[in-house]
């Protein structure tokens, strides 16, 4: 009788196996980034570009780092709840602008509006490289230390943050405050 | 059906060609460009995941040629280059992943697989040899048969 379960057993297994793979995104690529040190960067500001912003200068805060361009389709419909997101101020939100125009940029956050502290402009790509960065929208949350403890690959569901960003970004205050 | 077949080998002439008309890659050194594209035809572009660096026309791919093609020129050797990389994308960009506990399953299970096969192959040829072994009749078993044989023939006959 066992002899006769077998290969059903395997059948299942494989099926299994399968269904796993089937719901899987593939266009998710789990980063070699998280629990790393964020890569450092200094890059001028989008509205002011004659003042710098580098990553170091937030040692010590629980921050997002958010990548976007005007180009970027998903990031359109990311934008509203960003905003949305930013007026919880449970933790702030700063922009990567890649790759983009800075006019487009500009007028994109004065349509749209503006969720970032401040946002950075990364015009040749580099600083994403240095990310990982392979299609824009990507967030990251970075601790006190400065270690990425979080990436979002495409936008950041109301349940993405709901459940895992703000639960993790309130834990990693919570310790930093001991 | 002729027709179509013959409109799509036309197709996939054209289509032959054009990869053949594809722009060399910008770049002065042809050292450089060489072994640029070598090396990116062993990396997986992330954008288009079946397609290699080497022949993606995405946006990223352009970019992340340019920083290989900047690091051949500062003098990095072809496996600095691989680690800068797989340090921000992962494994997930090479073709061929390395050899590591996490990926021993990848590389060997399907020789695991194959012995496993073998294995049971082996071990059913040799119970069922074992079955239809030919055994001499005891002298019980051949009266029975005997037997057996004679009751059912008169019925044949009537």
């Amino acid at each position: 009788m066992v002899k006769y379960l077998i290969p059903l057993i395997l059948f299942m297994v494989l099926v299994a196996f399968l269904a796993i793979g089937l719901n899987r995104d593939p266009h998710e690529v789990p980063s070699p980034l998280i629990n790393k040190p964020a890569p450092a960067f200094t890059l001028p500001q989008l509205k002011a570009p004659g003042k710098t912003f580098s990553a170091g200068e937030m040692r010590g805060k629980v921050w997002i780092l958010n990548v976007w361009a005007s180009w970027c389709v998903t990031c359109r419909d990311e934008h509203p709840l960003l905003i949305e997101y930013a007026k919880t101020e449970a933790v702030p939100i700063y922009g990567l602008n890649y790759k983009d125009q800075r006019d487009d940029a500009l007028a994109w956050l004065s349509e749209l509006g503006d969720p970032y502290v401040l946002s950075v402009a990364d015009l040749d790509g580099r600083v994403a490289i240095d990310y990982g960065v392979y299609g824009a929208p990507e967030t990251y949350l970075i601790d006190q230390s400065g270690t990425i403890r979080f990436k979002q690959i495409g936008p950041v569901t109301p349940d993405v943050w709901t459940k895992q960003i703000v639960p993790l970004a309130q834990e990693l205050n919570r310790q930093g405050n001991k | 059906m002729r027709r179509t077949s013959a409109a799509l080998l036309i197709l996939l002439l054209a289509v032959a060609a054009l990869a053949q008309d594809a722009p060399p890659a910008s770049g002065d050194d042809p050292v450089i460009e060489n072994r640029l594209n070598n090396l990116a035809k062993e990396l997986r572009c992330l954008v288009c995941q079946n397609e290699t660096l080497a022949d993606s026309q995405a946006g990223l791919a352009d970019d992340l040629r340019r920083e290989i093609r900047e690091q051949m020129k500062a003098g990095k050797s072809d496996k600095e280059i691989i680690s800068f990389l797989t340090q921000r994308y992962g494994q997930f960009i090479l073709y061929r992943p390395q050899v590591t506990p996490t990926t021993y399953l990848l590389w060997f299970g399907p020789f695991v697989l194959l012995i496993g096969g073998l294995v049971i192959l082996f071990h059913y040829i040799r119970t069922r040899r074992d079955a239809i072994r030919e055994t001499p009749l005891t002298g019980e078993e051949q009266k029975r048969a005997t037997e057996l044989l004679n009751a059912a023939s008169p019925k044949e006959t009537a």
